[in-house]
């Protein structure tokens, strides 16, 4: 594809040129935060409590004194993480599990099937205190116990797509033709339900940011000083009426990191 | 008949598993009932005293067959923490959470089906794409947040509820069916973004399809293609997930119930699970998980029905 | 791919039903506010209650609640006096051993029966173990005897003279004949138990046969607001009228209808160490995370300046123990601070841990001004926040902690509720502290019965704690109250308690 086709793809579909930008802005400010930030990420400055956003601090102040977006910077570093951490285990493991159970069918779908439900019904909450418990504390844990939390879901999606694939003609014909059970999963159906099993993961990317949050808030995620992205929203929270700008700025960081990724996606899906 | 006990089988089979899994769970975690009973005042002999009148320092499997056998006798035992039958207990508390959680489902099939079905036929147009929008921001708004804004907007500002104003359904039922009707809001929301997405994005699957097409050139009009094949297609993905996300209501509405005052299950299990009160967790947790593999249950019936291709290979 | 028109009657029914479901939901959703009419009060109360029967209640927030349900022999006042309640009088044996009750004429429980004097007995020995078991209270393992002398006189008597003993007589005088005391509780306060609801609320009434000063205020709802965050917008909402301990950040926010009250939570706020844990073995290691903080920034970044400094454990409500002076035994100086550390073998500083309760954000809170004032010496804190009860049994039980912050109350009205937990061997002694001088002056406080040598010897622990560092104590934290000004007549007390009965509607 030649340069001033790409550029026209890309004109014809806002979604990926919008994702682009995003991610692009959100993955500047995460790769800038390695090497420098405006303030050091936990200095406290008790002149400095609560303000709200000036030159001195764009993002302003939280309730020790401390710039917001030097925080922000570095938070978003291990919300990415996170985030991109379960996807990978919960997506991983599930569409395999999903596929090999949806494809063979029989014994092994319904025992496996069964461990999956009793994962689901079993609070993300609880699992998360005993991982907690056996590995320690910190985002790593959360980010195990998040992707074990996920995998179910991903489990019945992709298995239910490949209870409708099996049966199609092309399978049929493949199988007519001796491929193996193997092959034909990651081979001929995966890429069949590559649509379905996008939008699960842009979901389930969404859902780790949201969840992660809701974990942090439990304690038993990123700890004080560094804060994730979640944590600060949460910690941020009971400021919403006296300093606005410190809820909003991670807020609206958070919602930008999943749109970006959502629009990618949506973009990626539409490029022609 | 014979599918039907298969499947109760494979059920009773996971329950075991989950009931067992949370007594593991417990026994690893830290936290003891008998001092979170006693407190920081208490003497270290009188929490062991009080671990031996609770049964806590026999082994783990004697604690596990105690608490199932009575269980099987639908003995759920007594809340450590409140003295009261845990059956009692829950019972009271299952009507808020169910309420709340079928407000949510209607809302999410009554909103987003129109506009899945909406978006899907003006693909691209100004509505789609507007829709479509809106959706991802609605879906990357923390739940908590969007609850809290709710809160904030429908509650202080144009103050159609009052906040933390929870009427038991016992005192007044209009009330309370009023006071769940936002944070119900706030719980479909996200999941009204998801299915609209996803509906969309099957029906133009499922209408790109060769069969829609050669239904639409063989001059069927398209109101019949559309609900005769294609909406019956591409509804199989949405059920899915509509199935999980009514399970994820009844169990995951935490954030909501929290954020909105609401004393219901989801609340109950987390602080329940904060003071180690087993009897409760195990009894709420088994609920959970009968409910969602009802739900999958029929997730799976339904699909036999939609798409009696699948019951032709399994059965 | 799909085109247009066809459908588009179906979508648009489908659209209007849903609307008209969203206008039939929102009619009649007006903003009726409940408690308007002043003769009830709705308190919010940040958690649940742990347990209904009173000798079970451990949490303070529990125990602030059933304040206003049961009464002891004795009871607490607003000044820190104690009253007799239950009994009419009571006389000390000169040796302090033997205490002598009178029961109240005409007394009554909220079942309407008449307290007598089996029902103390029955409330003592059950707090005593009399049958053998442990004692749910440990002070009360020194009694010997409860005897009923005749239908109007109880005499507790003592293995050896306590006369601090009284302040522990403020458990609650539940019925002998009560069998369900943790599901029905009934008292003799001046608000009697209607119902409750798990994490939802406990309904209270006005006990009209009550002996003292009948309460102003006819129904209380303690409601549970488990959510810190909704405190604001339920207070402002109008779904509560009261809500004691506020953050200083609430308060900011409040709107114009509430009043609000000041004063101190009651209790020492600390980084407390496990002295038997290295490094913290050594107290100049102690003494140099004294010497790096500075409390008044703490309280600046924790309470916007608020709360009271504290050099021992001892809080400034209780005035007659309390020593000012040892807030100045550690006065910032980073020098200083190095030097000892240097002394001590680490001149280069150390790691550890700070293991903090999650739903504390105060103490979260504090852990992390600490860990950033500790920068200046080297030492790096780590933070890490874990669940109340995995609190309760790591640190606080098994003592498997290097350092934790955390507020310590006091339970009786006593000098000694703060000071025995550092005795030695002391099973509530969490921080492994260790020290004779300490355990020779806490067993003459006990003993003595001259009140003034017994403050002195109390005096000499907090001394000693201050001395050794046995932990780097920070603050008692601010108290905010915020009552609508419907109502008045909030009142603090020295101990966790939250007295309804006071409260009256504005005329």
């Amino acid at each position: 594809m030649n340069k001033s086709q790409f550029k026209r793809n890309l004109r014809d579909n806002p979604y990926l040129l919008a994702g682009m930008i995003i991610i692009g802005l959100v993955l500047l400010m995460i790769i800038v935060g390695l090497f420098w930030t405006p303030y050091d990420t936990t200095a406290m400055n008790a002149s400095e409590k609560l303000q709200g956003i000036s030159l001195r601090h764009i993002m302003g102040t939280d309730n020790m004194g401390r710039d917001v977006f030097s925080r922000v910077m570095y938070g978003s570093r291990i919300t990415l993480l996170i985030a991109i951490g379960t996807v990978f285990i919960g997506a991983g493991l599930g569409t395999i599990i999903g596929a090999v159970t949806g494809y063979f069918g029989g014994m092994l779908d319904e025992v496996v099937m069964r461990v999956v439900d009793a994962l689901f019904a079993f609070p993300s909450i609880l699992l998360a205190l005993v991982i907690v418990s056996v590995f320690g504390t910190g985002w790593i844990q959360l980010l195990i116990s998040l992707g074990i939390a996920f995998m179910p879901s991903f489990a019945r999606i992709v298995r239910g797509e490949v209870l409708r694939c099996k049966n199609m003609d092309y399978v049929e014909n493949a199988r007519l033709q001796g491929v193996s059970n193997l092959r034909m999963i990651f081979v001929h159906i995966l890429p069949n339900i590559k649509g379905v099993l996008a939008s699960s993961i842009l979901i389930g990317f969404n859902n780790a940011v949201l969840a992660e949050a809701g974990l942090s808030y439990l304690g038993v995620g990123s700890q004080p000083p560094y804060a994730s992205l979640g944590k600060m929203l949460s910690d941020a929270q009971q400021y919403m009426f006296t300093t606005p700008s410190y809820v909003l700025c991670p807020g609206i960081v958070i919602v930008l990191m999943v749109l970006g990724f959502a629009f990618l996606g949506e973009g990626i899906s539409r490029w022609k | 008949m014979k599918y039907a006990m298969k499947k109760l089988l494979m059920m009773l089979g996971t329950l075991l598993v989950v009931s067992l899994c949370v007594f593991l769970a417990f026994s690893v975690i830290p936290g003891d009932p008998a001092l979170r009973k006693l407190g920081t005042e208490a003497s270290p002999e009188l929490v062991e005293q009080m671990r031996q009148e609770m049964g806590l320092n026999d082994p783990l499997i004697v604690r596990y067959g105690r608490w199932f056998i009575a269980f099987l006798g639908g003995d759920f035992g007594i809340s450590y923490n409140y003295s009261t039958p845990v059956k009692e207990m829950i019972a009271n508390k299952i009507p808020i959470t169910l309420t709340m959680a079928i407000m949510a489902f209607l809302m999410t099939v009554l909103i987003s089906f129109p506009l899945g079905i909406i978006t899907a036929k003006h693909e691209n147009g100004i509505l789609d794409r507007t829709i479509l929008v809106i959706n991802q921001v609605i879906m990357a708004v923390p739940p908590f947040f969007s609850g809290i804004l709710i809160t904030f907007v429908f509650g202080l500002i144009l103050r159609l509820f009052t906040p933390g104003g929870f009427v038991s359904y016992t005192q007044n039922f209009g009330k309370f069916i009023r006071y769940l009707f936002f944070p119900s809001l706030a719980i479909a929301l996200p999941k009204i973004a998801m299915t609209v997405k996803m509906l969309r994005g099957s029906l133009i699957d499922e209408a790109s399809k060769d069969y829609a097409r050669t239904a639409y050139s063989r001059g069927n009009n398209t109101n019949g293609v559309l609900y005769r094949h294609v909406l019956k297609n591409a509804l199989i993905p949405v059920i899915t997930f509509l199935g999980m996300a009514l399970a994820d209501m009844v169990a995951g509405s935490i954030v909501i119930e929290q954020v909105f005052s609401i004393p219901g299950i989801s609340r109950i299990l987390l602080t329940s699970i904060g003071n180690r009160d087993y009897p409760v967790v195990e009894a709420i947790i088994m609920g959970i998980a009968i409910i969602v593999m009802v739900v999958n249950f029929l997730v799976d019936i339904i699909y036999r029905i939609v798409d009696p291709r699948i019951g032709l290979e399994d059965e | 791919m799909i085109k247009r028109r066809p459908g588009r009657r179906l979508g648009t029914a489908l659209l209007m039903i849903v609307l008209t479901t969203l206008t039939i939901a929102l009619s009649g959703c007006s903003s009726d506010k409940t408690g308007d009419d002043s003769s009830t009060l709705t308190v919010g109360i940040p958690q649940d209650i742990d347990s209904l029967d009173p000798h079970y209640a451990t949490g303070a927030g529990t125990k602030e609640v059933l304040f206003n349900v049961f009464e002891g022999l004795v009871k607490p006042d607003k000044d820190g006096n104690l009253n007799p309640a239950v009994a009419s009088e009571y006389t000390v044996s000169d040796d302090h051993t033997v205490y002598t009750f009178t029961l109240r004429d005409g007394i009554k429980f909220h079942d309407g029966s008449a307290v007598t004097v089996e029902d103390i007995k029955y409330s003592i020995d059950r707090n005593r173990g009399a049958d053998g078991s442990e004692p749910l209270i440990s002070a009360f393992s020194k009694i010997t005897d409860v005897n009923i002398v005749d239908d109007k006189h109880v005499e507790i008597v003592l293995a050896e003279a306590d006369s601090d003993f009284i302040a522990q007589l403020t458990v609650a005088i539940i019925p002998a004949n009560n069998q369900t005391p943790e599901t029905t509780p009934i008292g003799t306060g001046p608000y009697k138990y209607v119902s409750s609801s798990p994490q939802e609320n406990v309904i209270m009434t006005r006990f009209d046969d009550y002996w003292g000063q009948k309460a102003y205020i006819k129904d209380v709802t303690f409601k549970v607001e488990a959510n810190a965050d909704a405190i604001v917008m339920d207070l402002n909402g109008g779904s509560i009228d009261m809500f004691p301990r506020l953050t200083s950040n609430q308060v900011a926010q409040l709107s114009e209808e509430f009043q609000v009250y000041e004063g101190t939570m009651n209790l020492v706020q600390a980084l407390y160490i496990n002295n038997a844990e290295k490094p913290f073995d050594d107290v100049r290691v102690r003494q140099a995370l004294c010497y790096a903080i500075d409390r008044q920034e703490i309280m600046d970044y924790v309470s916007d300046g608020d709360g009271t400094a504290i050099g021992s454990a001892m809080f400034p409500s209780y005035a007659k123990y309390f020593l000012p002076e040892l807030n100045d035994t550690y006065t910032k100086d980073i020098d200083k601070a190095k030097e000892l550390l240097a002394e001590a073998g680490y001149p280069d500083g150390f790691e550890f841990t700070i293991t903090v309760p999650s739903n504390y954000t105060q103490h979260v809170d504090t852990a992390q001004v600490l860990s950033e004032e500790l920068k200046a010496i080297g030492v790096t804190a780590k933070i890490q926040e874990v669940e109340w009860n995995t609190w309760l049994s790591d640190v606080y039980s098994d003592r498997k902690y290097q350092s934790t912050v955390i507020g310590v109350d006091a339970s009786t009205l006593s000098a000694s509720s703060l000071l025995a937990r550092y005795v030695s061997d002391a099973g509530r002694n969490f921080v492994n502290f260790n020290s004779a001088d300490y355990d020779a002056a806490y067993k003459s406080a006990v003993e003595t019965s001259d009140d003034a040598a017994k403050t002195e010897f109390y005096k000499e622990c907090e001394r000693i704690l201050s001395k050794e560092a046995a932990s780097v104590y920070i603050q008692d934290l601010p108290e905010y109250v915020a009552l609508n000004k419907k109502y008045t007549g909030y009142e603090f007390y020295p101990l966790y308690v939250q007295d309804i009965s006071l409260i009256k509607p504005v005329e």
